[in-house]
């Protein structure tokens, strides 16, 4: 069975969605849900081992067909790291799923949700296993149609929920619409779809016109689908207004898998010495990048509802990830691999913390949280540290992932651009101060609600926060699977 | 429509048609232009001709929404059945050869197993579709959650209304 482990990763969770659907009576289907993506998590760990102890990339051929006639699933050193980032955080959120599902969503749907849910997950790690191209856009449809359908179970509860997933829709489709126009324009010219193939034959089309629109719509549709400044107006919504589980998955998750995907077509097909590459389509992702940091980090401080507070700082930590790619070096994309793994632990953190309180009170704002210190003080104490390692606080991830961040940038000599990072990082205390004075500086209100915490409501979030105060004091495995999964498109040395 | 005896009985006549016509399309995919989209596709068709000349009620009658569940749910488990099948008999996920006797004969059970399933799923996908639009107004859970919550509203506004008006 053990080479059969690539596959079962996907059809673990895609062949439980429609099991999940079918399942009636309480808590069924989300029993199937858990053990499901327990198991994916557990595939991924055992694939991450396998892939390190073999050195080189792991191949499975689907039907027994070759590579460039078949489809492949392909296991290199970069999708053996996301993988048990989308599992495992996949798994932690559909722990803390059961209560937050059991407040917000109506009893008689939660077999679609938990269909939908495992649906998401499956298109997301199918997008990171795949060596396809066209696969990939299959994985992103899948993952994505079924993420407007979870946003808009949010409407049950907070109507807003609609307008968000349909905006979502729209955008989304437009991303992965724009995918395929590359992907075609790609096809057409070298009459291939595998990636590998893809990159070795590009050299023969490289300096045509059709090639750089390609490069343009694949780039343009993954930088909509990863929320990039500016393309990053549905995000906040949609994350806000969702139910809080999903919020809490999709803001740790599917973003990164956008970034990750982004990185395997710039570098993976198209490659570092693409004629214009490293410099004009860099300097645009790193000015982007940059200037989502400052928009993102700013627009969270004058928000007040919390869900959208830590949506905007996604959109901040999104141009972090963009910052590392456009640096176009070994270490930026190590930088980039780091913080994408990190950011998903600190994003799943707050918003399982969150989303415990906002299944109580109704929403999460700041005047909810008024005096909260001292009423929960675990899960206050869980929005705190992960609020720190946004900033970057020594002994979190967060500081691990600005480290190599601004090394990245020192490299290159970008100075301005490593003190830019800099101050819009901590220009993230502001929020996180916003939140601290309002949680244990101000009186709990007389006519608030009294918030109540149990373990069920903070164990999935503090597992999370483990994780990133863990992996900010041991954070050489990290690193070094990092620089693997960086050297896998760029060959450098550390 | 259900009045017009000329509709009702080029209806009756057309809906076995085009579901034989479906079946065709579905299971001749193997040896011309065909398969499980087209033919489910077609085959919904039928559903949807039954449904707009003897009305949504009896469209529903015929085919229940839970039976159609059913039948989404388990159209893409037969396809991903098949590829665990041969996953289970020793080789690569969705490698029909060796489903059976030999490699030839194991494709040809193999591709029809997998485009039965799609058809199953597609043809009940488009159904539930159709119901879902043309029913939008009498079976929504959302809606009526959302009446409700719009309800609960007024109802709470009434009630502070007159202390309001008692406090100035």
């Amino acid at each position: 069975m053990m080479q059969h482990l690539p596959i079962l990763q996907i059809i673990v969770p895609l062949l439980g969605a429609p099991l999940a659907a079918l399942l009636r009576g309480r808590d069924l289907a989300w029993g199937l849900a858990l053990l499901l993506t327990g198991v994916a998590f557990l595939i991924s760990v055992v694939l991450f081992g396998q892939q390190k102890i073999a050195g080189e990339a792991l191949i499975y051929e689907l039907g027994g067909w070759p590579a460039p006639i078949g489809i492949v699933y392909v296991i290199d050193a970069a999708s053996a790291l996301v993988l048990p980032v989308v599992s495992g955080i996949a798994f932690v959120a559909t722990i803390a799923a059961r209560r937050l599902v059991e407040a917000e969503i109506d009893a008689r749907d939660h077999a679609l949700f938990y269909a939908a849910w495992l649906l998401t997950i499956a298109g997301m790690l199918g997008q990171v296993t795949t060596g396809d191209a066209f696969n990939i856009f299959v994985f992103l449809e899948i993952s994505s149609l079924s993420a407007y359908a979870l946003v808009a179970m949010g409407a049950g509860r907070d109507r807003r929920a609609l307008p968000a997933a349909f905006n979502y829709l729209i955008l989304g489709t437009v991303g992965a619409t724009f995918y395929v126009i590359g992907l075609g324009l790609l096809y057409m010219l070298t009459g291939t779809l595998n990636l590998m193939d893809l990159s070795e034959r590009l050299a023969d089309v490289e300096s045509t016109r059709a090639v750089f629109t390609a490069l343009a719509f694949i780039a343009l549709g993954l930088f909509l689908k990863m929320a990039l400044f500016p393309l990053h107006f549905w995000l906040v919504p949609a994350y806000a207004h969702a139910p809080s589980a999903v919020s809490a998955l999709m803001a740790a998750t599917a973003t990164k898998v956008s970034v990750y995907v982004l990185i395997r077509l710039i570098f993976g097909v198209f490659g570092i010495e693409f004629p214009g590459l490293a410099d004009a389509v860099g300097l645009l992702i790193l000015t982007l990048g940059i200037a989502g940091a400052f928009v993102g980090t700013l627009a969270a401080i004058l928000e007040t509802d919390l869900k959208k507070l830590f949506a905007q700082s996604s959109i901040a930590q999104l141009g972090y990830m963009a910052i590392g790619i456009g640096a176009m070096s070994a270490t930026g994309l190590a930088a980039a691999f780091i913080h994408l793994f990190n950011h998903a632990l600190m994003k799943g953190a707050l918003f399982l913390a969150i989303g415990a309180i906002a299944a109580q009170a109704g929403r999460a704002s700041m005047h909810t949280i008024e005096g909260a210190g001292r009423q929960i003080p675990i899960t206050m104490t869980a929005i705190l540290v992960g609020g720190l390692a946004l900033i970057g606080v020594p002994l979190t991830a967060g500081f691990i992932s600005k480290l190599y961040l601004i090394r990245a940038l020192l490299e290159q000599d970008f100075w301005m651009l490593a003190g830019l990072t800099f101050i819009s990082s901590a220009l993230a205390l502001a929020y996180v101060w916003k939140i601290i004075e309002a949680a244990w500086l101000k009186e709990r209100p007389e006519d608030a609600p009294v918030l109540t915490e149990s373990p069920v409501q903070y164990v999935p979030a503090w597992l999370m926060v483990v994780a990133t105060i863990g992996f900010g004091i041991f954070s050489a495995p990290l690193v070094e699977a990092a620089y693997a999964a960086a050297n896998v498109f760029i060959g450098g040395t550390r | 429509m259900q009045d017009d005896p000329v509709i009702r009985v080029v209806a009756k006549v057309m809906i076995p048609t085009v579901m034989l016509f479906a079946l065709y399309v579905q299971f001749h995919g193997d040896y011309g232009p065909g398969g499980g989209f087209q033919a489910g596709v077609i085959f919904a068709a039928a559903f949807v001709l039954n449904a707009m000349i003897f009305g949504l009620n009896r469209g529903r009658h015929v085919w229940p929404a839970n039976l159609n569940l059913l039948a989404v749910c388990a159209g893409v488990l037969l396809y991903g059945l098949t590829g665990v099948a041969s996953m289970l008999l020793g080789e690569n996920y969705l490698d029909y050869d060796v489903l059976g006797a030999t490699p030839q004969a194991g494709q040809h059970i193999g591709i029809l197993l997998v485009e039965f399933g799609v058809g199953l799923t597609v043809a009940s996908v488009m159904v539930a579709l159709f119901f879902t639009f043309a029913g939008r107004m009498t079976h929504n859970r959302l809606l009526d959650r959302m009446e409700a919550q719009d309800k609960d509203a007024k109802r709470g506004a009434a009630k502070q209304a007159p202390k309001k008006r008692s406090r100035t």
